[in-house]
């Protein structure tokens, strides 16, 4: 009996330390690539990066404000482009959608959140970049179809976690179905369908493959949005795969910059979702 | 009796309330339900229901947990439409009229509901009761509707210096008569109660009950509970429903003193089984 005992105690432990193991593992993994970017990259992090343009190798004062800017206006034009269509779908697949239907589309979505980013890049080159030319704009439509399947389930579970009795209590009151959705379902999910969307962003603003086939890429400072367009991340691509240290160095500090933005903009949304009042569990 | 054919309580025998209340009432009752059956798909969870709601009286309708109590009092407001693959054969009547031919937001607006578990949206205090009044374009003093309609829940007192904290913040009774103030805000004529008080304490139940004494003079009141001492206290008029059906409807008196059918006795005295 004490033998059996032990033995089970042994076993607990064991199991315990062994999840703490992985999870300090887990989460270990994002502290070891923050340090190594900052440890490869810090230096090359300096004034000139945000305010100069890549130069050839071996020059000094080379930076990557094309990029950065070029990277804000793709994923702010992919923003414009599915956070709306992403948002509106989910909110039909939640409130909307029939049996039938409803699981079509939540499969499809699916499906296309599974389909590889690089295909996504083919896809839109055939379509929009072939037709016209290379562009922000395309570059932006790939990454917004990215963006729609993620923004429409996570919308679409927030807003199914509201509880059914504040839809009934609006509707009560002589709400109208569209009304009891916007004035209340909406938000008491705003967090969670705010946090989805954060989340959605941060995920295709890293996002290269679909990039290399739409907006490509420019040294300098293109000419508008209908124009081949810089981004962070296929400098990275472009920099690291280059035979020269200083752009190696370079292709660092970009992917540092890269990292902390989104990191940035994942706190802040969490600062700013935190106020406010939640649904009441 | 039959259940299909209620004792109604004729105008003669009801206390000068109607009348005095402003409301003439033209009809002995204010709802009533015809041959009302209900159907959650292929299962029937009415059948053949018929009774007639007094005006300005409170109505209570017991009966054990899934005998369609429930069910019955969410076609009243149509708020059952809210379920898919769900079939009303029968009618439902307001002031005579046929509530699927009214326009369901107003039909909702008259026939106000409370729920089971107090369901204040997350939002403040203030903008919970001022809510009804806004989908419904209320054109006055948001700030005047909002106080009178504390006051008449008896919530006032309680909240009047946290109008903008969270609804949340209440106790689950205030919260409770918080949803009660944000039905009255839009002063519907008919007030739904589904089993409002089963998640509170002695305390908080006695505070509604005196509430609905006090909110009669002003609208119909119907009230499922499956307490049947909270029947006894409250209603005018109680309805017993078993498995769909209605056994029996009459006074309160009558229902719990001296009722005419079997199942009614064996439920009030808790033989059932």
């Amino acid at each position: 009996m004490t033998l059996r005992n032990r033995w089970r105690k042994t076993l607990s432990y064991f199991m315990l330390s062994l999840t703490g193991v992985c999870a300090v593992v887990a989460v270990s993994l994002l502290f070891l690539i923050l340090g190594i970017l900052v440890y490869n990259g810090w230096q090359s992090v300096d004034w000139n990066f945000f305010t100069k343009l890549p130069k050839p190798p071996g020059e000094t004062g080379s930076g990557m404000a094309n990029a950065i800017v070029g990277s804000l206006e793709i994923v702010l034009l992919a923003t414009i482009m599915g956070l709306p269509v992403g948002f509106m779908a989910g909110v039909y697949l939640s409130e909307f959608g029939g049996k039938t239907f409803a699981f079509l589309i939540r499969y499809m979505a699916d499906l296309l959140n599974g389909v590889p980013s690089i295909v996504i890049g083919i896809f839109v080159w055939t379509v929009v970049v072939r037709r016209y030319h290379f562009s922000a704009i395309a570059g932006a439509v790939a990454l917004a179809l990215i963006l729609i399947p993620i923004t429409a389930r996570s919308t679409e579970q927030f807003m199914s976690m509201v509880p059914q009795t504040l839809r009934e209590g609006a509707l009560a009151l002589g709400a109208s179905k569209w009304r009891a959705i916007a004035t209340v379902v909406v938000p008491a999910a705003y967090r969670g369908i705010a946090t989805g969307m954060i989340l959605g962003v941060a995920r295709i603003s890293g996002e290269t493959a679909p990039l290399l086939f739409t907006s490509l890429n420019n040294q300098f400072w293109g000419g508008g949005l209908s124009d081949q367009t810089a981004s962070l991340p296929v400098m990275v691509y472009t920099h690291a795969m280059a035979p020269y240290d200083d752009w190696h160095r370079q292709a660092w500090a970009a992917g540092l910059v890269l990292l902390f933005g989104v990191l940035l903009a994942n706190i802040a949304a969490r600062l700013i979702l935190s106020r406010g009042i939640a649904v009441q569990k | 009796m039959s259940p299909n054919e209620p004792m109604i309580m004729s105008t003669a025998n009801l206390p000068s309330a109607s009348p005095a209340a402003g409301k003439p009432v033209k009809h002995p009752g204010k709802l009533k339900a015809v041959n009302l059956d209900f159907y959650y798909g292929a299962y029937q969870a009415l059948h053949d229901i018929s009774l007639e709601v007094p005006a300005n009286r409170i109505t209570a309708l017991i009966g054990p947990s899934g005998c369609g109590k429930s069910t019955f009092l969410r076609t009243l407001n149509r708020i059952s439409e809210t379920i898919r693959n769900t079939r009303v054969e029968g009618q439902v009547l307001l002031d005579d009229e046929d509530v699927m031919q009214v326009d369901v937001t107003a039909l909702r607006r008259r026939v106000g509901m409370v729920f089971q578990k107090s369901n204040p949206f997350p939002k403040s205090i203030f903008d919970n009761v001022a809510y009804g009044l806004k989908v419904n374009g209320f054109p006055g003093s948001l700030k005047d509707a909002v106080e009178h309609s504390l006051k008449r829940a008896a919530l006032w007192e309680e909240v009047k210096d946290k109008l903008q904290k969270s609804a949340y913040a209440l106790s689950g009774g205030q919260q409770q008569r918080l949803c009660i103030a944000r039905a009255l805000a839009v002063d519907p004529e008919v007030l739904l109660l589904d089993e409002p008080c089963s998640a509170l304490d002695p305390i908080a139940t006695a505070k509604i009950e005196d509430l609905l004494f006090v909110l009669k003079d002003q609208c119909t009141i119907v009230i499922v509970t499956h307490n049947m001492q909270q029947a006894a206290r409250v209603a005018d008029r109680t309805g017993f429903f078993l498995l769909g059906k209605l056994i029996e409807y009459n006074t309160t008196e009558i229902i719990f003193k001296n009722p005419t059918k079997q199942e009614t006795e064996d439920y009030i005295t808790g033989r059932f089984g």
